[in-house]
Protein backbone atom coordinates (compact mmCIF):
# COMPACT_ATOMS: atom_id res chain seq x y z
CA UNK A 1 0.00 0.00 0.00
CA UNK A 2 1.68 3.08 1.09
CA UNK A 3 5.93 3.18 -0.21
CA UNK A 4 7.62 2.51 3.17
CA UNK A 5 11.13 3.34 1.33
CA UNK A 6 10.30 6.48 1.12
CA UNK A 7 10.41 7.23 4.41
CA UNK A 8 12.98 9.56 5.42
CA UNK A 9 14.40 9.71 9.25
CA UNK A 10 14.72 13.09 9.14
CA UNK A 11 11.04 13.60 8.58
CA UNK A 12 10.43 10.91 11.40
CA UNK A 13 12.31 13.17 13.68
CA UNK A 14 10.18 16.35 12.85
CA UNK A 15 6.97 14.13 13.10
CA UNK A 16 8.21 13.09 16.30
CA UNK A 17 8.89 17.13 17.58
CA UNK A 18 5.83 18.46 16.20
CA UNK A 19 3.78 15.53 17.82
CA UNK A 20 5.80 16.12 21.25
CA UNK A 21 5.43 19.98 21.20
CA UNK A 22 1.67 19.35 20.95
CA UNK A 23 1.76 17.01 24.00
CA UNK A 24 3.45 19.01 26.20
CA UNK A 25 0.99 22.04 25.38
CA UNK A 26 -1.83 20.09 25.79
CA UNK A 27 -0.63 17.81 28.98
CA UNK A 28 0.68 21.10 30.69
CA UNK A 29 2.06 17.83 33.15
CA UNK A 30 6.38 18.34 33.08
CA UNK A 31 7.12 15.21 35.46
CA UNK A 32 9.12 12.10 34.15
CA UNK A 33 5.90 10.07 34.14
CA UNK A 34 3.95 12.12 31.90
CA UNK A 35 7.03 12.80 29.79
CA UNK A 36 7.59 9.28 29.47
CA UNK A 37 3.75 8.41 28.69
CA UNK A 38 4.11 11.34 25.88
CA UNK A 39 7.64 9.80 24.41
CA UNK A 40 5.95 6.48 24.37
CA UNK A 41 2.76 7.72 22.53
CA UNK A 42 4.47 9.78 19.85
CA UNK A 43 7.05 7.22 19.26
CA UNK A 44 4.20 5.06 18.47
CA UNK A 45 2.59 7.25 16.25
CA UNK A 46 5.49 7.89 14.27
CA UNK A 47 6.01 5.01 13.64
CA UNK A 48 2.54 4.04 12.63
CA UNK A 49 1.95 6.71 10.19
CA UNK A 50 4.45 8.92 9.62
CA UNK A 51 3.74 8.43 5.83
CA UNK A 52 0.40 10.50 6.58
CA UNK A 53 1.65 14.06 7.59
CA UNK A 54 4.07 14.63 4.52
CA UNK A 55 3.62 12.81 1.11
CA UNK A 56 7.08 13.71 -0.24
CA UNK A 57 9.77 12.75 1.86
CA UNK A 58 12.13 13.40 -0.51
CA UNK A 59 11.81 16.72 -0.79
CA UNK A 60 15.09 18.67 1.83
CA UNK A 61 13.88 19.66 4.92
CA UNK A 62 15.39 23.44 4.70
CA UNK A 63 13.22 23.78 1.59
CA UNK A 64 10.21 22.82 3.69
CA UNK A 65 11.16 25.32 6.36
CA UNK A 66 11.26 28.25 3.68
CA UNK A 67 8.19 27.39 2.78
CA UNK A 68 6.38 27.36 6.25
CA UNK A 69 7.60 30.72 6.97
CA UNK A 70 6.03 32.01 3.81
CA UNK A 71 3.31 29.93 4.67
CA UNK A 72 2.81 31.97 7.52
CA UNK A 73 3.24 35.48 6.34
CA UNK A 74 0.63 34.01 3.52
CA UNK A 75 -1.80 33.41 6.38
CA UNK A 76 -1.18 37.08 7.58
CA UNK A 77 -2.30 38.36 4.29
CA UNK A 78 -5.38 36.02 4.33
CA UNK A 79 -6.20 37.12 7.53
CA UNK A 80 -6.28 40.88 7.08
CA UNK A 81 -8.50 39.47 3.66
CA UNK A 82 -10.67 37.84 6.01
CA UNK A 83 -11.03 40.99 8.34
CA UNK A 84 -11.91 43.10 5.00
CA UNK A 85 -14.66 40.32 4.28
CA UNK A 86 -16.17 40.83 7.11
CA UNK A 87 -16.85 44.19 6.85
CA UNK A 88 -18.38 44.16 3.40
CA UNK A 89 -20.96 41.25 4.78
CA UNK A 90 -21.63 43.41 7.86
CA UNK A 91 -22.02 46.04 4.98
CA UNK A 92 -24.72 44.38 2.85
CA UNK A 93 -26.46 42.75 5.51
CA UNK A 94 -27.91 46.19 6.76
CA UNK A 95 -27.80 46.97 2.88
CA UNK A 96 -30.88 47.17 1.09
CA UNK A 97 -31.85 43.83 -1.07
CA UNK A 98 -30.91 45.23 -4.36
CA UNK A 99 -27.47 45.48 -3.41
CA UNK A 100 -27.11 41.74 -4.25
CA UNK A 101 -25.94 40.44 -7.59
CA UNK A 102 -25.61 36.73 -7.36
CA UNK A 103 -24.23 34.62 -9.67
CA UNK A 104 -22.10 31.56 -9.87
CA UNK A 105 -18.76 32.18 -12.14
CA UNK A 106 -16.35 29.66 -13.30
CA UNK A 107 -12.49 29.98 -12.38
CA UNK A 108 -9.45 28.11 -14.07
CA UNK A 109 -6.54 27.84 -11.89
CA UNK A 110 -3.28 27.11 -13.07
CA UNK A 111 -2.57 25.56 -9.40
CA UNK A 112 -1.36 21.61 -9.92
CA UNK A 113 -1.10 19.79 -6.10
CA UNK A 114 -4.52 18.85 -4.21
CA UNK A 115 -3.17 21.09 -1.52
CA UNK A 116 -2.42 24.16 -2.86
CA UNK A 117 -5.90 23.83 -4.44
CA UNK A 118 -7.66 23.31 -0.74
CA UNK A 119 -5.76 26.11 0.35
CA UNK A 120 -6.49 27.80 -3.08
CA UNK A 121 -10.41 27.03 -1.89
CA UNK A 122 -10.80 27.93 1.48
CA UNK A 123 -8.65 31.06 0.58
CA UNK A 124 -11.78 32.15 -1.75
CA UNK A 125 -14.39 31.21 0.94
CA UNK A 126 -12.51 33.81 3.11
CA UNK A 127 -12.19 36.34 0.82
CA UNK A 128 -14.86 39.13 0.23
CA UNK A 129 -17.76 37.83 -1.53
CA UNK A 130 -16.79 34.35 -2.97
CA UNK A 131 -17.59 30.78 -1.77
CA UNK A 132 -15.85 27.57 -3.70
CA UNK A 133 -19.10 25.87 -4.25
CA UNK A 134 -17.38 23.10 -6.42
CA UNK A 135 -14.09 21.82 -7.73
CA UNK A 136 -13.94 20.03 -11.03
CA UNK A 137 -10.50 19.34 -11.85
CA UNK A 138 -8.73 22.99 -12.55
CA UNK A 139 -12.21 24.37 -12.60
CA UNK A 140 -13.37 26.29 -9.30
CA UNK A 141 -17.24 27.23 -9.20
CA UNK A 142 -17.87 29.77 -7.13
CA UNK A 143 -20.61 31.73 -5.75
CA UNK A 144 -20.36 36.22 -5.64
CA UNK A 145 -22.43 37.82 -4.17
CA UNK A 146 -22.32 41.07 -6.00
CA UNK A 147 -20.36 42.08 -9.40
CA UNK A 148 -17.25 43.23 -7.29
CA UNK A 149 -16.47 40.10 -5.62
CA UNK A 150 -16.72 38.29 -9.36
CA UNK A 151 -14.55 40.43 -11.27
CA UNK A 152 -12.18 40.50 -8.18
CA UNK A 153 -11.26 37.07 -8.82
CA UNK A 154 -8.06 37.80 -11.31
CA UNK A 155 -5.61 35.55 -9.77
CA UNK A 156 -3.66 37.50 -7.29
CA UNK A 157 -4.39 34.54 -4.96
CA UNK A 158 -3.43 32.07 -6.84
CA UNK A 159 -0.04 33.54 -7.63
CA UNK A 160 0.57 34.03 -3.61
CA UNK A 161 -0.10 30.61 -3.24
CA UNK A 162 2.22 29.51 -6.12
CA UNK A 163 4.98 31.71 -4.26
CA UNK A 164 4.84 29.72 -0.98
CA UNK A 165 5.53 26.08 -3.20
CA UNK A 166 7.91 27.60 -5.79
CA UNK A 167 10.83 25.20 -6.00
CA UNK A 168 12.99 28.13 -6.98
CA UNK A 169 15.18 29.44 -3.46
CA UNK A 170 14.52 32.49 -2.20
CA UNK B 1 -5.85 47.34 33.07
CA UNK B 2 -4.68 48.24 29.07
CA UNK B 3 -4.91 44.32 28.83
CA UNK B 4 -7.99 43.84 30.17
CA UNK B 5 -9.20 47.09 27.80
CA UNK B 6 -7.79 45.43 25.27
CA UNK B 7 -8.88 42.30 25.38
CA UNK B 8 -12.82 43.58 25.79
CA UNK B 9 -12.22 45.40 22.98
CA UNK B 10 -11.42 42.58 20.51
CA UNK B 11 -14.24 40.19 22.23
CA UNK B 12 -16.74 43.14 21.40
CA UNK B 13 -15.74 43.62 17.88
CA UNK B 14 -16.10 39.53 17.44
CA UNK B 15 -19.69 40.21 18.72
CA UNK B 16 -20.23 42.77 16.17
CA UNK B 17 -19.06 40.42 13.48
CA UNK B 18 -21.02 37.60 14.85
CA UNK B 19 -24.37 39.59 15.20
CA UNK B 20 -23.77 40.85 11.54
CA UNK B 21 -23.57 37.67 10.61
CA UNK B 22 -26.75 36.55 12.26
CA UNK B 23 -28.44 39.53 10.74
CA UNK B 24 -27.11 38.39 7.03
CA UNK B 25 -28.57 35.22 7.54
CA UNK B 26 -31.85 36.09 8.03
CA UNK B 27 -31.96 39.02 5.33
CA UNK B 28 -29.71 37.40 2.32
CA UNK B 29 -31.99 36.00 -0.49
CA UNK B 30 -30.75 32.70 -1.14
CA UNK B 31 -29.32 29.17 1.11
CA UNK B 32 -25.78 30.16 -1.08
CA UNK B 33 -25.72 34.05 -0.22
CA UNK B 34 -26.36 32.84 4.02
CA UNK B 35 -23.25 30.70 3.49
CA UNK B 36 -21.33 33.99 3.35
CA UNK B 37 -22.40 35.41 6.44
CA UNK B 38 -22.12 32.34 8.09
CA UNK B 39 -18.90 30.88 6.99
CA UNK B 40 -17.03 34.26 7.02
CA UNK B 41 -18.53 35.50 10.04
CA UNK B 42 -17.70 32.64 12.25
CA UNK B 43 -14.21 32.31 11.26
CA UNK B 44 -13.03 36.37 12.02
CA UNK B 45 -15.33 36.12 15.02
CA UNK B 46 -13.76 33.43 16.64
CA UNK B 47 -10.84 34.88 15.86
CA UNK B 48 -11.76 38.26 17.68
CA UNK B 49 -13.43 36.38 20.79
CA UNK B 50 -10.34 33.62 21.18
CA UNK B 51 -7.61 36.17 20.93
CA UNK B 52 -9.44 38.45 23.72
CA UNK B 53 -9.70 35.50 26.24
CA UNK B 54 -6.13 34.78 25.20
CA UNK B 55 -5.23 38.18 25.44
CA UNK B 56 -7.07 38.24 28.78
CA UNK B 57 -5.13 35.31 30.64
CA UNK B 58 -1.71 37.73 30.19
CA UNK B 59 -2.96 39.78 32.62
CA UNK B 60 -2.45 36.72 35.54
CA UNK B 61 1.16 36.64 34.52
CA UNK B 62 3.55 38.66 37.35
CA UNK B 63 6.48 36.48 38.15
CA UNK B 64 7.40 34.19 35.13
CA UNK B 65 8.82 31.47 36.26
CA UNK B 66 6.20 30.88 38.55
CA UNK B 67 3.44 31.77 36.81
CA UNK B 68 4.49 30.09 33.12
CA UNK B 69 1.60 27.50 33.00
CA UNK B 70 -0.35 30.56 31.77
CA UNK B 71 1.57 30.23 27.90
CA UNK B 72 0.05 27.03 28.32
CA UNK B 73 -3.37 28.16 28.08
CA UNK B 74 -2.72 30.86 25.65
CA UNK B 75 -1.33 27.91 23.60
CA UNK B 76 -4.72 25.44 23.31
CA UNK B 77 -6.75 28.91 23.02
CA UNK B 78 -4.38 29.25 19.59
CA UNK B 79 -5.27 26.38 18.83
CA UNK B 80 -8.81 26.41 18.84
CA UNK B 81 -8.16 29.33 16.28
CA UNK B 82 -5.95 26.85 14.22
CA UNK B 83 -9.00 24.27 14.02
CA UNK B 84 -11.76 27.01 13.32
CA UNK B 85 -9.66 28.27 10.15
CA UNK B 86 -9.21 24.70 9.04
CA UNK B 87 -12.62 23.66 9.84
CA UNK B 88 -14.78 26.56 8.63
CA UNK B 89 -13.91 27.13 4.98
CA UNK B 90 -14.17 23.54 4.37
CA UNK B 91 -17.54 22.63 6.06
CA UNK B 92 -18.90 26.02 4.26
CA UNK B 93 -18.07 24.38 0.62
CA UNK B 94 -19.34 21.08 2.12
CA UNK B 95 -22.31 23.14 2.72
CA UNK B 96 -23.04 25.01 -0.03
CA UNK B 97 -22.05 21.95 -2.35
CA UNK B 98 -24.40 19.70 -0.74
CA UNK B 99 -27.03 22.03 -1.00
CA UNK B 100 -26.04 21.71 -4.83
CA UNK B 101 -26.17 17.93 -5.31
CA UNK B 102 -29.24 17.85 -3.08
CA UNK B 103 -31.43 20.64 -5.79
CA UNK B 104 -31.38 23.66 -4.23
CA UNK B 105 -31.30 26.72 -6.81
CA UNK B 106 -29.47 29.81 -6.38
CA UNK B 107 -30.95 32.87 -6.59
CA UNK B 108 -29.32 34.50 -9.61
CA UNK B 109 -29.07 37.84 -10.65
CA UNK B 110 -30.92 38.90 -13.94
CA UNK B 111 -28.29 39.11 -16.59
CA UNK B 112 -25.46 37.46 -14.68
CA UNK B 113 -23.94 34.18 -15.13
CA UNK B 114 -24.92 30.80 -14.05
CA UNK B 115 -22.13 28.66 -15.33
CA UNK B 116 -22.69 25.38 -12.65
CA UNK B 117 -25.62 25.01 -13.57
CA UNK B 118 -24.91 25.35 -17.74
CA UNK B 119 -21.78 22.77 -16.94
CA UNK B 120 -23.16 20.40 -14.01
CA UNK B 121 -25.87 18.22 -14.71
CA UNK B 122 -27.15 17.19 -11.16
CA UNK B 123 -27.98 13.44 -10.10
CA UNK B 124 -31.63 13.91 -9.45
CA UNK B 125 -32.25 14.08 -6.01
CA UNK B 126 -33.10 10.84 -4.31
CA UNK B 127 -36.19 11.65 -2.04
CA UNK B 128 -39.26 13.66 -3.70
CA UNK B 129 -39.07 17.27 -2.68
CA UNK B 130 -41.49 18.16 0.07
Amino acid sequence: MESRAARSPLYSALIFGVLMVIWVVFSGFLDPFHLSLGLISCGIVTWLSSGLLFDDQSIPIRRRAVQTVRFISYMVWLTWQIVLSNIAVLKLAFAPRSSLQPQIVRYRTPLKTDFEKFLLANSITLTPGTVTIKILGDIFYIHAIDDGAASGLNGEMDRRIARIFETREP
Amino acid sequence: MILTILSVILIVSGLVFFFGAAVGLMRFPDFYSRMHAAGKGDTLSTLLVISGFALYQFRDIHDFSHDWPVLLVVLKLLAIVVFIYLTSPTSTSALADAGWEDGIDPVIEPGRENHLEDDCHRTPPSSPQP
